[in-house]
């Protein structure tokens, strides 16, 4: 009984209206934990009740605390009938539990009804008591901390990295039990919403122990996600990657930030850096044994390739095989008319609950035989490729032995584990070593109902079976590990496609175990690596230079590298040397599911690329249907990267970052979306055109009008190149090239190369063409495919989108920041559309709804949509539902240029963004007074604590901006005459930020406020730094009506529930001490409607980290620079 | 094909103030479109569209805490910055001249919100706006009606409003309550902003919470007592002697200075006498809602078709004021003077050549 919990039910406000009579309301709290239950008194005939109350104490398991919330209901006290609820507040208390999180809850958050909505507020106080037990961690895993970001968390640092971690859990859907039918729908949504509170906590318990017993401390990218799979019932899943992190304490940290530095670093320096530019990543190896460490990975010839037992499982099941392998073949293109394709199309895996599998299916039409022979064809490359490897270190030939050796220390440290899986999409500089490629994998189940919910092991099983299938293609890429590793499932009545997707990567052993050692242990083998590193740059200095070492080779090229044996490519592939460097060969095109590495060389700008597809089913049950959706899967997947690839030649670009392929299965169709941010790599070559051509040359309108279209597309490349700036490579060859004579190097290389292999010298001929990319209109899809590649209206001046974390090529963010979230639901009423009509309906939909945003946001401009998040469902038969969420970042655009002269202004500018946003024409015009001194007015105000490079952080909270006290502050001033007033006042006296603060504080009114509460997608926030993590924010909400027509139809109930989704977010953070969410996002939203019973249900799931941010400014000088000091107006200090 | 659901919802709350305008306005969505096209802010109806039907879902659901303006602050469904909030605010309170002259000093009833359609035919303004304005009026009348202390500063701190709308509010509130007469045809000439001046100064001087401060329910109705004193003044006109005095007295001070000085001689006697019986009819509920007719028939009148210029009305009014100071016999200084202050500036406000 290792916990107390302690609750207080301070006051309420705003309240609904319960009693007709009076007007008024008699409202009580029960606060329930388990099976206990506190009540306060009535507070009677209020609507801002002040209860007051003493302090409920749970004695608890931290088991429990772990997996159950604090359940919250408001009543309404009725003498003669029943007592009504007037609404619920779940607080789940996980963050308490955590001694770096959060210590205390307090705040007023929103009473929520899922049948009202939000009615009114209350106000609590809820704090843990965790008994110092040695046993602490037995049965829970309390202390373990959770992050959605999927980076390191800014104010921490890898200790280690640990791995994949997995857990489900099932259960019976409430919704879709015998009891459902005879209660209301308010108590069978609010059992709902209890049971995944319950499920999440129990999930999160369980992957905290398999963390703990890993020897970590932390999951980052923890990705949680609901299936509701109906009457078969309902499963919550997570992964996640197990770390052991260590707190940067703010000491050092804020050291390491110039003092005096220029704004446009400090806006750079979260952009970029995991940690401030000085942090040491590791406590362990110094910076030369880590470059050390890492050459002894380089790539090409050096692999050998130990475990035979995954190759053979590789060789087993070539039939299940599935790749999705990004760097396609445009030579294979240019000479068979459709089809690259590196999918194979099989789809049935022998899933145990699912139907069995069968032989490949050979009933494709005749059309498709070409792709059937191409895949057939590569399925046996796949398997030579796999034997290659299999019969293994002959590949190592140029390696020293040692090398060998260390590659198989890296290499046995990843395959000890189950799955070398990493949801990280960004990586500590240096972790990433090699990139192969994304690897893919689906699988389509039928479900059925869940009967024992402690045992779901069916679930379990499918997932097993799609990971071991990553796994093996990853071995199959050469790589080891696999990183930005994302599961996902689409459910259609009883047909279940699980899809997984991730990118082949090679990776330093720097953060890594092997194995469940000692931390001892390992510390003693370092001098080992060290040593070994040493003697092996020694002989290597003697004997092939060809080799290199990563010191000479110039930074950010090195993970585009090919990680695979360039004998026994797995694929085929157009290999070139590295534009970089010269000395390694890199593939012609990049894709990737990962954020793109802060140390990648890029050229211009990057974008948002899409591929939308659309595909027409049958109808059917049972087998029949899903033999049906998994013989369309692979012509999905193909075609959808046929588009991708014809849209990033067209932007003239190389690489992709991010992406994420969605299908999304309906009763009558299948929804592909994919989606990423093109950039050009500067490693990579060059991408060539895309050439149209015609089979009927003799028909002299038709090749007029092949030209035409042949000029249009080059027009749009020509112009795209010009909008994303992407300048010719030749000159950028120059300005990064290495440091040893080019030419020289170059001739060497080619020399050791042709050595090798007659092959290599063939590819390295086709380099200097830079064959076009070549569509035949004859082809109906080439023309569809056509038409959709300029039908992408641009996005407008000023405007840039990815869906990435940050934009390629953009860094000198202002701290003006949208986070938003768009809804659209799109009805087709014309039931006979084709593939064709259907993918434009599609597209146009997703085109309509980008431009939407773009006219929404154009105050911002200029900025940048990041983490364009598109979700896409079928919700119902005629129905296509897309979802966005995304924030705008606005930047400054000539900083880019000169930054060391503009600092100055840059901080004006800065301010008066901030202001754009946030602000009070009051602080406007007293920025603007003083706009001829913006850095005096700022020391100023800080003169006493200038510099000192502490901050107490602790009364952050209490800072938090005011609205109410700032309206009722500008009436204020307004009476008193003058505005200015103010701001002289302010400049006159140099009080310390804190007493000016609350000398303001004073004169205004002190009642209630609303903090400010940042949201945003991404793990950063511009122009600030997080200080510290309060704990995950993790909520499910059920909202419900019967009187649509009266919320203002679907658009109007849907419109305030996520505004009341929000607030309870923001809400929530707020009570942590927080001020902001970062890593947010929205993993659900399930809307259905019946709008002849004027009914309607939505379910929302959303997620995300709060944090404390201070802005980067006040961090730096210790101080608050005018504006936000006006922002920052405490209740809590006044004195 | 149709677009069944279209939301954006963004964590600040994004509103666009244009659309805002058209809103307040009472424009129908389409409407408001095809005004934002004929703008040129964006060619494209369906973006419009989409755009314009979000920002007025959000309107209609800040609406209801714009009515308790103070509730926009501490809620918490939307976060707006506060220099939004205010401007929200004070679009949603602002009215217009046109439409608030026509309901200026009725009783703000139901049977007067049935009328607005005829106001808003008269006036031009939508009538979806109009009864928002009305009914603004209503709320801020019903909030101030029970409140002690300062009418234009109540209604700063109820309604978040700035200082010029407040006062506005003050006057609209002031004159619904006297109910005083603004709809004669002799008054049609004098806009909203006389009114509101003369309404200001009579709150500033002549209600109960001009002299004392603590007093409850002061600014709205006028000092009871004073306008009891204001009797006394009658002596001025019944007392023939007083009255010649007071007449040589103006008349020699004006010598030299005016063009018209045959005619303010001429209607000396007249002019006071309207001018006092005004102040000790005050008394009298009826005659205090008929104070600006009888100002203006009383006094205005003839000296307008005299062709007196302000300047002419300025002089003859100060001298008119100064000059029974200085009669042995009038003892009735300061209600005098607390009259007179009042008529001076109403009457040179209310005096358009």
């Amino acid at each position: 009984m290792p916990g107390k919990l302690k609750a207080k039910i301070v006051a309420g406000r705003h309240l609904p209206v319960m009693d007709r009579a009076s007007d008024l309301t008699d409202a009580f709290v029960e606060v329930k934990f388990g099976n206990v239950t506190f009540k306060t008194d009535v507070y009677p005939k209020s609507l801002n009740p002040q209860w007051n109350s003493e302090w409920f104490k749970f004695e608890v398991d931290d088991e429990d605390l772990q997996d159950e919330p604090l359940q919250i209901t408001v009543l309404d006290h009725d003498t003669y009938s029943a007592n009504d609820a007037i609404g619920k507040v779940y607080i789940d208390i996980d963050p308490l539990l955590c001694s770096e999180a959060a210590t205390v809850i307090s705040g007023w958050l929103p009473i929520y009804d899922t049948i009202h909505g939000i009615r009114g507020e209350i106000n609590v106080l809820v704090k843990v008591d965790l008994f110092n037990d040695l046993n602490r961690f037995r049965q829970s895993s309390c202390g373990v901390k959770f992050f959605c970001t999927t980076s390191i968390p800014r104010c921490y640092r890898a200790v280690m990295i640990h791995g994949f971690v997995e857990e489900l859990v099932v259960n019976e859907d409430p919704e879709y039990q015998w009891i459902d039918r005879i209660r209301t729908p308010r108590a069978s949504n609010e059992a709902r919403q209890r049971l995944i509170f319950l499920m999440s906590g129990e999930l999160q318990r369980k992957i905290g122990l398999k963390v703990l017993e890993m020897g970590g401390n932390a999951v980052v990218g923890y990705l949680q996600c609901f299936d509701l799979e109906g009457e078969s019932g309902l499963v919550v899943r997570a992964i996640g990657t197990a770390c052991t992190l260590e707190k940067i304490s703010t000491l050092p940290a804020t050291a390491t930030l110039p003092s005096n530095s220029s704004p446009s670093k400090d806006i750079k320096e979260p952009v970029f850096g995991e940690e401030g530019p000085g942090v040491p990543l590791s406590s362990g190896p110094p910076t030369p044994l880590r470059a050390q460490t890492f050459s002894s990975f380089s790539p090409s010839k050096s692999y050998s390739r130990q475990s035979s037992s995954s190759d053979t499982e590789l060789s087993l099941t070539p039939k299940t095989a599935r790749i999705f392998l990004s760097p396609s073949t445009p030579a294979l293109e240019s000479e068979s008319s459709s089809l690259p394709s590196v999918h194979l199309p099989h789809h049935f895996r022998p899933g145990m609950a699912s139907w069995s599998s069968t032989p490949p299916p050979l009933h494709v039409s005749q059309s498709d035989t070409a792709m059937l022979r191409k895949s057939v064809s590569f399925s046996e490359e796949l398997l030579l490729a796999a034997s290659g490897m299999g019969s293994g270190g002959s590949a190592g030939k140029e390696a020293g032995p040692l090398k060998a050796l260390l590659r198989q220390q890296t290499q046995s440290a990843l395959e000890q584990r189950e799955y070398p899986f990493f949801t990280l999409t960004s990586f500590p500089p240096g972790f990433l070593l090699h990139l192969g490629g994304v690897v893919s994998a689906r699988s389509v189940k039928l479900l059925d109902r869940i009967h024992n919910p402690d045992e779901p092991e069916t679930r379990d099983a499918w997932w097993e079976e799609i990971r071991q299938e990553i796994k093996s293609h990853t071995k199959a890429l050469g790589c080891h590990a696999v990183v930005g590793y994302s599961e996902s499932t689409s459910i259609c009545e009883e047909v279940c496609i699980l899809s997984a997707s991730g990118t082949a990567a090679i990776l330093s052993s720097r953060f890594m175990q092997d194995g469940p050692l000692e931390t001892d242990h390992r510390l003693s083998r370092q001098p080992l690596v060290f040593s070994t590193g040493s003697e092996r740059v020694d002989g290597d200095m003697g004997s092939t230079a060809s080799l290199g070492f990563e010191e000479m080779v110039p930074p950010g090229c090195e993970f585009c590298h090919i990680p695979y044996d360039e004998l026994n490519i797995p694929f085929p592939a157009q290999l070139t040397y590295c534009c970089c460097c010269r000395r390694y060969k890199v593939p012609d095109v990049l894709f990737t599911t990962i954020d793109l590495p802060t140390e990648a060389n890029i050229t211009g700008k990057g974008c948002l690329i899409q591929a939308r597809l659309c595909r027409t089913k049958k109808k059917a049950q049972g087998e029949g249907n899903a033999m049906a959706i998994s013989n369309l899967l692979p012509f999905l997947e193909y075609e959808l990267h046929t588009q991708l690839m014809n849209k990033l030649k067209l932007r003239g670009m190389n690489a992709l970052f991010g992406l994420r392929i969605q299908i999304s299965v309906g009763e009558t169709m299948l929804l592909g979306l994919a989606s990423a941010t093109g950039v050009y790599l500067t490693a990579l070559p060059s991408p060539g055109g895309i050439q149209v051509s015609g089979k009927t040359p003799s028909d002299i309108t038709y090749e007029q009008h092949i030209s035409n279209m042949q000029k249009k597309i080059n027009d749009t490349i020509a112009k795209n190149k010009e909008v994303y700036e992407i300048n010719p490579p030749e000159v950028v060859e120059e300005i990064i090239g290495s440091p040893i004579p080019e030419p020289r190097q170059r001739s060497r290389l080619f020399r050791s190369h042709s050595e090798s292999s007659d092959e290599v010298s063939e590819i390295d001929l086709s380099h200097g063409k830079k064959d076009a990319f070549v569509l035949e209109i004859d082809d109906t899809d080439a023309v569809e495919d056509i038409h959709a590649l300029l039908t992408d209206s641009p996005t407008p001046a000023g405007f840039y989108s990815c869906n990435t974390e940050i934009m390629p090529g953009i860094q000198n963010w202002t701290s003006a920041i949208q986070m938003f979230t768009s809804v659209r639901v799109f009805r087709l009423n014309n039931v006979n559309l084709t593939n064709q009509g259907l993918n434009k309906v599609f597209s146009d939909l997703c085109e309509n709804l980008l431009k939407s945003l773009y006219f929404k946001l154009r105050s911002l401009v200029p900025c940048c949509l990041c983490h364009l998040n598109f979700t896409v469902a079928i919700p119902e038969d005629e129905l296509i539902q897309v979802a966005v969420t995304a924030v705008a970042m606005s930047f400054d655009k000539e900083l880019t240029l000169e930054n060391g002269k503009q600092s100055g202004d840059k901080s004006l500018k800065k301010e008066n963004d901030e202001q754009l946003q946030f602000n009070l024409e009051l602080n406007a015009e007293m920025s603007s007074s003083n706009l001829s001194s913006p850095k005096g007015l700022t020391e100023v105000g800080s003169h006493p604590s200038a510099k000192a490079p502490s901050v107490d952080y602790s009364s952050f909270a209490d800072r938090c901006s005011s609205w109410i006290e700032q309206l009722r502050l500008k009436a204020h001033t307004i009476r008193r005459g003058s505005v200015k007033t103010t701001s002289s006042l302010e400049k006159a006296s140099p009080l310390p930020e804190g007493r000016s603060r609350s000398l303001r504080s004073n004169r205004s009114y002190s009642g209630s406020s609303v903090a400010v509460v940042r949201m945003t997608p991404l793990s950063f926030i511009p122009g600030a730094k997080i200080i510290k993590y309060l704990g995950i924010i993790n909520m499910f909400f059920i909202r419900e009506t019967t009187s649509l027509k009266e919320e203002g139809g679907v658009s109007g109930f849907l419109h305030t529930f996520i505004a009341e989704v929000f607030a309870m977010v923001r809400a929530h953070v707020a009570a942590l001490g927080g001020n902001a969410v970062v890593s947010y996002s929205m993993k659900e939203c399930v809307f259905m409607e019946n709008p002849n019973k004027n009914q309607a249900q939505c379910l929302i799931n959303v997620s995300g980290d709060a944090v404390i941010f201070v802005r980067e400014s006040e961090v730096e000088a210790a101080s608050v620079h005018p504006q936000s000091a006006a922002t920052q107006t405490s209740n809590g200090e006044g004195t | 094909m149709s677009v069944e659901l279209d939301v954006f919802v963004g964590n600040t709350t994004i509103m666009d103030k244009e659309v805002y305008q058209l809103w307040l306005n009472g424009y129908t969505v389409n409407d408001a479109v095809t005004l934002r096209i004929e703008g040129g802010v964006m060619e494209e109806c369906e973006v419009l569209l989409s755009d314009t039907m979000d920002q007025y879902r959000t309107f209609q659901m800040c609406e209801r805490l714009l009515h308790h303006p103070a509730k926009l602050a501490n809620q918490l469904l939307f976060q707006i910055p506060p220099d939004r909030q205010a401007m929200l605010i004070e679009r949603y309170y602002a009215f217009d001249d046109l439409f608030v002259r026509e309901v200026l000093g009725k009783k703000l009833s139901k049977g007067t919100k049935k009328d607005l359609d005829d106001v808003s035919s008269k006036t031009g303004v939508m009538l979806k706006s109009c009864r928002r304005q009305f009914d603004n009026f209503k709320r801020v009348f019903k909030v101030v009606e029970e409140l002690k202390g300062p009418l234009v500063e109540n209604i700063r701190q109820h309604f978040l409003l700035p200082d010029q709308l407040a006062r506005d509010y003050a006057a609209i509130v002031f004159f619904a309550n006297n109910r005083f007469e603004t709809g004669k045809k002799k008054l049609l000439y004098l806009t909203f902003q006389d009114f509101a001046f003369c309404a200001g100064q009579l709150i500033n001087n002549w209600t109960l919470g001009a002299v004392d401060n603590m007093m409850e329910d002061m600014d709205v109705d006028l000092d009871k007592e004073f306008l009891q004193d204001l009797k006394d003044l009658k002596i001025l006109i019944t007392d023939k002697d007083l009255l010649d005095q007071h007449k040589s007295l103006v008349c020699t001070a004006l010598r030299g200075k005016t063009n018209v000085l045959n005619e303010m001689e001429a209607n000396f006697k007249n002019l006071s006498r309207g001018l006092v019986n005004i102040a000790a009819k005050l008394i009298n509920a009826k005659d205090v809602r008929d104070f600006f007719i009888d100002l203006v028939e009383k006094f205005i009148e003839p000296c307008r078709s005299d062709k007196w210029t302000s300047v002419d009305v300025n002089l003859y009014l100060t001298h008119y004021t100064n000059s029974a100071h200085i009669l042995d016999t009038f003892k009735h200084h300061s209600v005098w003077t607390r009259y007179m202050g009042v008529i001076k500036s109403c009457i040179l406000k209310m005096y358009h050549e």
